[in-house]
């Protein structure tokens, strides 16, 4: 394949750039979604490490009830960056950054992203966020959660709790640009041939998750400017003895962050209906369902924040309406399980790793998808907010969801990235640990939770040492489960068998180029003749001139 | 689609489903001893839930297997499935089914908060506005100021669980100022002028906790009640119920309160009328006199020094205590 330097001479887009990307390239300033999208994933692994090291340290401590592991205020400072780490430079980056960077332009049939320029801005704005957050250790790091609910957060190692909040406004404005990005990059650079129908589910998923950071992100990075005008200016607007108001802080902190969870959880539901029909040589079942339920997801997901403020002295009516669109959001995230389950029905499955981390995320999800429905009710809600409960919840939908998603589309997209294939036996058991450990460790929190263990200590009462010695065994087999990724990874790089252009036999746009693709994607653009996940309607001719 | 298994099948597996789902439903076991009339209410919602999500697991997670199993791809097929690209009445049943679950619990949800008293909280919503406005006054008189102004104006509005539709219109029984302040729960009574780190209550009665924090946020939470309100600066909440059983159950603050917010525990001791009797003359009697009682002010003090004082009613080590004053003394 000698098109690259055609490209030069190409009428679209006649950039001056080199042949071939060098290795150096990937530390500058440069604007390819490809080099972006690459950016942002390693830059989201190696903090996945370093949140990963907060969870074990974590999870240490808790092996015993009293606290002779960390000093509290170091557990604490642990417990707030563990969680900001895995929202604002795990999940959001690596999801949408990352393969939503690298991944829309291919599966559109376009040559970069709409505004490049922009893009390059929004990853530059997260290593100094990183930086910020590490940096904030200096002075004791942030102890008052990731919420930071004020007072408590007004009182409490101020210079790093200022770093914390100007490294989320990073963060946050990063969001936001990448987020018109995607959004003009679907609505105006798609290829001609390409009908709205045609559109891969993952880039419906991404117009979905654009809207909702676009409406959101704003409001938590005003929420967390008064903190810290609070803070360092010495204004009250979260100040109760000066006529703040400490709640308000909540409504403006949960009207971003419940959304935040649609944030880290729709690209992955993207990436779902990609990788499912691919390895079971299926089509996708119901693509217009799986579509809108996306979009009712974003429009439902903006008007339930309050659920997380049962308890924090909001009025009745509120905590009603709040429950039953709470409630509300289960249907469409049910319709796409559903569809997800009849896809698999009929298909003539492959397990490979990707599909393997899949389907554990859809078998994860249907039990974090349950447990949340209990959690959206007023009533029993007000018995397990802020505990154990709640911790089990969400990671079963973030680590059991997200993190699962994440690790199925490096799998599935790792041979288009680097042109080489993962080994797969190594791929299996970072899978089979993955998996034991994510039960072992999340599904007894529900039990403690609901017997009497609140989120968030550093000491506990001495009857739940049994159970959360548990967990902390989990929580180890997760922390070994990432050693025979991370050499999957760095070895195959490297030395991977060659991948070719298409090895899954996959439909999307994205398995036309070469792997890893041309510097602008495509030499002649591809013309879209058939749906992206057409499997099982022509015979083997349509895939093999695909590859 | 002739892979849908018979009807007959259907049927056996919808049985065996259902009855695994009811049973688990009664005899989950996952929640602690019931000691509140809210309690109750609670658990019945949580197991028609669990009800439900065990049938929705089951069968999920059951068709997710079989289908790995039954549609894996065997040695040297290297076709592809079937191409069905869906089914509009099966997309429309199990858009359906899911709606329906989820009103029916909307509407439970509602019927279960009203009886644990979610829509009265504060008094405001009461009968009649006449008869709310009387008995409301005389409740936040006995509040610390703060507590006082809630009452005034209306604009304070007192937020959590308040009379539940059986007792409304009536006075609470007992009436309990609750402070959350870093990292202990100080409990007075103003009937009697008694200062407690541990809550007393009486079984049986209708008794109401006036909650604020003094510092920052807290969270009033006792497990086996199945109530929890958070304690916040500047805006007072109420939290009413009748304990039911009688015994020794945990007060845990429920929300990140800082360095030792997970010893931030104490207990509240539900007594027999006779008993709650007995503790209160011998509390009173106790009282070394009013004056000294209201000099007892915990804004004055530092948190090492009101702690030091009150350590033998609240399970803190004394070596909590000492790096708490090592921390306000730097």
């Amino acid at each position: 394949m000698a098109q690259a330097d055609l490209s030069f001479n190409s009428p679209v887009a006649p950039h001056g750039h080199p042949d071939k990307w060098k290795w150096y390239h990937y530390f500058t300033f440069n604007v390819d979604h490809k080099v972006i999208g690459i950016q942002y994933l390693v830059t989201s692994f190696l903090f996945y490490l370093v949140g990963g090291f907060m969870a074990v340290m974590l999870r240490t401590e808790l092996a015993t009830p009293d606290s002779d592991f960390l000093s509290p205020e170091l557990y604490n400072a642990f417990l707030t960056n563990h969680g900001t780490i895995m929202i604002f430079l795990w999940i959001v980056p690596a999801a949408i950054g990352g393969f939503g960077n690298y991944l829309i332009p291919l599966m559109i049939g376009a040559r970069d992203m709409a505004f490049p320029k922009l893009n390059a801005i929004a990853f530059w704005l997260n290593p100094p966020a990183g930086a910020l957050l590490l940096g904030s250790f200096y002075f004791g790091g942030a102890q008052a959660g990731w919420t930071s609910y004020p007072p408590l957060s007004e009182i409490t190692a101020n210079a790093a709790q200022t770093l914390w909040i100007l490294a989320i406004v990073l963060v946050g404005t990063s969001s936001i640009l990448g987020s018109v990005n995607f959004l003009v990059t679907i609505w105006k650079m798609r290829v001609p041939s390409m009908k709205w129908d045609q559109i891969p589910l993952f880039c419906w998923a991404m117009v979905a998750t654009s809207i909702l950071a676009l409406f959101s992100t704003p409001v938590l990075a005003a929420g967390l400017i008064l903190l810290l005008f609070d803070i360092n200016f010495g204004t009250s607007f979260f100040k109760p003895d000066a006529g703040g108001n400490v709640v308000v802080y909540q409504h403006l902190f949960w009207f971003y962050s419940h959304p935040a969870v649609y944030l880290m959880i729709l690209p992955i539901f993207g990436i779902m209906s990609e990788v499912i029909p691919v390895h079971a040589r299926k089509p996708i079942f119901g693509y217009k369902a799986i579509a809108y339920s996306s979009l009712t997801i974003c429009l439902v997901g903006l008007f339930v924040w309050v659920h997380h403020m049962f308890t924090s002295g909001t009025p009745p009516w509120m905590r009603i309406f709040f429950t039953i669109s709470t409630l509300i959001v289960a249907v469409p995230t049910g319709i796409k399980i559903f569809s997800w389950v009849a896809t698999l029905w009929g298909g003539k499955i492959r397990y490979t790793t990707a599909m393997l981390f899949a389907v554990g995320l859809l078998s994860m999800f249907v039990f974090g998808g349950l447990s949340g429905v209990t959690l959206g009710t007023a009533p029993f809600d007000i018995h397990v907010h802020d505990t154990y409960y709640v911790v089990g919840h969400f990671h079963y939908v973030l680590f059991g969801g997200s993190v699962f998603g994440i690790y199925s589309a490096v799998y599935h997209w790792f041979p288009k990235i680097t042109g080489r294939m993962l080994n797969e036996p190594l791929g299996k058991i970072h899978f089979v640990l993955t998996f034991i450990g994510t039960i072992l460790t999340f599904t007894p929190m529900h039990a403690l939770g609901m017997q009497g263990m609140p989120r968030r200590v550093a000491m506990y009462d001495a009857q739940f040492t049994d159970l959360n010695q548990l967990v902390t065994v989990g929580a180890y087999i997760l922390a070994v489960s990432v050693i025979p990724f991370y050499i999957n990874v760095l070895w195959s790089w490297s030395k991977g068998q060659k991948a070719g252009d298409n090895p899954w036999n996959a439909l999307t746009l994205e398995w036309t180029t070469a792997s890893p693709p041309i510097i602008e994607n495509w030499d002649v653009l591809p013309v879209v003749t058939h749906g992206p996940y057409e499997y099982g309607h022509e015979p083997e001719e349509e895939l093999e001139t695909v590859s | 689609m002739q892979q849908i298994p018979a009807p007959l099948w259907t049927l056996v597996i919808g049985i065996v489903v259902t009855l695994i789902s009811l049973w688990y439903g009664q005899n989950n076991n996952l929640l602690p001893v019931q000691a509140s009339e809210q309690a109750p209410l609670v658990d019945d919602f949580f197991n028609v839930m669990v009800t439900i999500g065990t049938a929705l697991f089951i069968v999920v997670q059951g068709t997710i297997i079989y289908s790995l199993i039954r549609f894996r791809r065997r040695k040297g097929d290297d076709t592809d499935g079937l191409p069905i690209e869906g089914n509009l009445p099966l997309e429309a049943f199990w858009t359906a089914i899911p709606a329906i679950i989820v009103v029916g619990l909307g509407l439970y949800s509602v019927v279960v908060f009203q009886d644990m008293g979610g829509f009265a909280p504060g008094g405001h919503h009461h009968g009649g506005m006449m008869m709310a406005q009387a008995p409301q006054h005389e409740m936040v008189d006995v509040g610390s100021p703060m507590l006082a102004q809630a009452g005034e104006g209306g604009s304070r509005q007192v937020y959590g669980f308040g009379a539940s539709p059986m007792v409304e219109g009536n006075r609470p029984d007992l009436t309990v100022n609750v402070t959350g302040m870093q990292y202990a729960w100080i409990f007075r009574y103003p009937d009697t002028a008694i200062v407690d780190g541990e809550l007393h209550v009486p079984v049986g009665q209708d008794v109401q906790l006036l909650i604020e924090a003094q510092d920052v946020i807290h969270s009033f939470w006792v497990p086996q009640f199945r109530l929890k309100q958070d304690a916040l600066p500047g805006q007072p909440a109420e939290l009413r119920f009748v304990a039911t059983k009688e015994g020794t159950y945990p007060v845990v603050c429920a929300e990140l309160c800082g360095a030792y917010h997970g010893g931030m525990r104490t207990q509240v001791i539900v007594h027999s009328l006779e008993d709650y009797a007995a503790w209160e003359a011998s509390r009173v009697a106790e009282l070394p006199g009013a004056a000294e009682t209201v000099a007892v002010n915990p804004a004055t003090m530092t948190d090492a020094e009101y702690l030091t004082q009150i350590a033998q009613d609240i399970p803190i080590e004394a070596t909590q205590i000492a790096q708490l004053a090592r921390l306000s003394n730097p």
